[in-house]
């Protein structure tokens, strides 16, 4: 027997299913801080990334399925080689890739049974701290512009109330990645302590040459995070940062 | 927007887990783009439509490579260009150079930019540095086509292999043969020259300021010989261009160093015109 389902039940089925799926999984945040935009994620896996380099100036973080967003990266990659190639290097924006994934993600929503379980943030890194692009980008192709920093995954509202408290433009690399760290273990109400080897952790460097993607791992993600914590320790009455060791080799 | 992006959808090809070779995607979804593509059809000989670039030279010294190359291309008798870039950075630890059809070897030169940057991108690690050589004998044969027609397109691709720590050469023939070169070579119409000289004055223990002298030096020779290769102008202050890889990645040699050590080699060949000799015992 045919049976009738009114286009407004179906769309929210399938959002309700979406936004299940996205919180079976942790978060990642992306801000800016002095040098740059830094992006977190929650992520034991050491090669399963959740966070990767499109082009030069362009970041990718994702939450969700894996092999879904892993899909998205690649597109991603593609699109900004082919570009770049075409024409020049320049010419590749996070705006152009923010507006293909929303696309992309809004005809899957629309148009499949099942839509894709991922949420995920393109950034750009600009000459100046004023033309960082962090864009936003839902399960069902909504994209927004997101200002100085923003949270995704399932309890994003929550970790992004966090990040809206602790976030200072401007703040040292140590300084900013406290503060992720800080939104991401508090994710549901929770107390956890989040170690190097639970983060995946990258920056898109303002001053480095060529491709200003760089992640950070090893002994010296361990100084940053405890720099962080003694500078969070020490209270704002010592004022910002010192030089925090800024870029090495990964 | 994008070929092919229509209705919201990319084509299928950029989602399929499918290649991490930027070249063989590229043929699938746009092959026009592909260097060379429409002059396969054109038949004939063709090589007078575009400039020759001509000597470059490399050379290994402890903890490091190093490339050069000169600035002239010409065409027939007459200089085309007299600051052209010969030296493409490939990656952090690679660089090529390219001598031969100048048009050709500048796409060739992109596209494997691409590609080493793409396969990185995708596959989360670089190719080792023998990967990366082999990946560049493919791309040389597969112009093989064109060089029948005239537009030889020759590469010399210098690295850093992470794994052994140390600079490497390697050299290419029209056909795609790879051949690892020990120490120094070069390539170009000034290559017998350049080589000659570097070959008089090459020692294992050089460090990279003295490479860099020697390099100058051969470049010297060889454009002092042909009549394809530029020397360095001092009056309109342009010199050749020197990129050095080492341990802490691909680095050009500024402007002012390059100068100031050419400045003194054009000031040696005053006293000297044939350059440094070479011991007699």
């Amino acid at each position: 027997m045919p049976f009738y389902v009114a286009p407004e039940q179906q769309m929210k089925d399938k959002a309700d299913y979406a936004r299940k799926g996205i919180a079976r999984g942790r978060s990642a945040v992306v801000l800016q801080y002095e040098g740059g935009i830094l992006m977190v994620a929650d992520n034991m896996s050491r090669t399963l990334h959740k966070i990767s380099e499109l082009y030069d100036r362009i970041g990718f973080a994702a939450v969700g399925r894996y092999p879904e967003f892993e899909n998205l990266r690649l597109m991603g990659v593609r699109f900004a080689d082919v570009r770049g190639y075409q024409f020049d290097r320049r010419d590749v924006s996070g705006r152009q890739l923010a507006n293909i994934y929303a696309q992309t993600l809004g005809t899957v929503f629309s148009e499949s049974l099942k839509p894709w379980e991922v949420e995920i943030v393109v950034a750009e890194v600009g000459d100046t701290a004023a033309e960082d692009e962090i864009y936003r980008i839902t399960f069902d192709g909504s994209i927004v512009d997101e200002q100085g920093y923003v949270a995704v995954g399932g309890s994003s509202e929550h970790v992004a109330g966090v990040l809206k408290e602790r976030f200072e433009s401007g703040s040292s690399l140590s300084a900013a990645l406290n503060t992720a760290t800080h939104a991401l273990a508090h994710e549901n109400g929770e107390e956890r302590e989040l170690e190097a080897g639970n983060l995946e952790v990258a920056v898109l460097e303002r001053s480095r040459q060529h491709r200003k993607f760089r992640r950070i791992h090893g002994d010296r993600l361990t100084a940053l995070i405890q720099q962080g914590k003694s500078g969070d320790a020490a209270g704002a009455s010592a004022g910002t940062d010192t030089a925090d060791g800024e870029a090495d080799q990964d | 927007m994008f070929e092919g992006f229509e209705g919201g959808r990319m084509p299928a090809a950029f989602m399929s887990a499918g290649t991490s070779s930027f070249t063989e995607f590229l043929r699938a979804v746009n092959p026009e783009l592909l260097p060379g593509r429409h002059l396969d059809a054109a038949g004939g000989s063709a090589e007078h439509l575009t400039p020759d670039a001509t000597t470059i030279v490399a050379l290994t010294f402890p903890g490091g490579v190093l490339l050069a190359g000169d600035r002239r291309a010409t065409q027939g008798n007459v200089i085309a260009n007299r600051d052209m870039d010969k030296l493409y950075r490939t990656d952090e630890y690679s660089a090529v150079a390219i001598a031969g059809a100048a048009g050709i070897g500048i796409e060739l030169a992109r596209l494997y930019q691409v590609e080493l940057e793409h396969y990185e991108k995708l596959e989360g690690r670089s190719l080792s540095l023998e990967g990366k050589a082999n990946k560049l004998a493919q791309m040389v044969r597969g112009n093989l086509g064109m060089a029948m027609q005239g537009f030889v397109v020759i590469p010399l691709l210098v690295g850093f292999d992470e794994t052994t720590e140390q600079g490497r050469v390697f050299s290419y023939d029209a056909v795609g043969g790879r051949y690892e070169e020990q120490r120094y070579h070069s390539i170009g119409s000034g290559s017998v020259f350049a080589k000659g000289s570097i070959k008089k004055l090459y020692r294992d223990d050089l460090d990279e300021t003295t490479s860099i002298k020697v390099a100058l030096e051969s470049l010297y020779d060889a454009a002092d010989e042909d009549s394809a290769t530029g020397g360095p102008d001092l009056h309109r202050g342009i010199y050749p261009l020197v990129d050095v890889i080492t341990e802490d990645g691909h680095r050009r040699v500024p402007t002012e160093e390059v100068a100031r050590l050419a400045t003194e080699v054009v000031e040696g060949r005053a006293a000297h015109p044939d350059g440094p000799t070479a011991l007699l015992d």
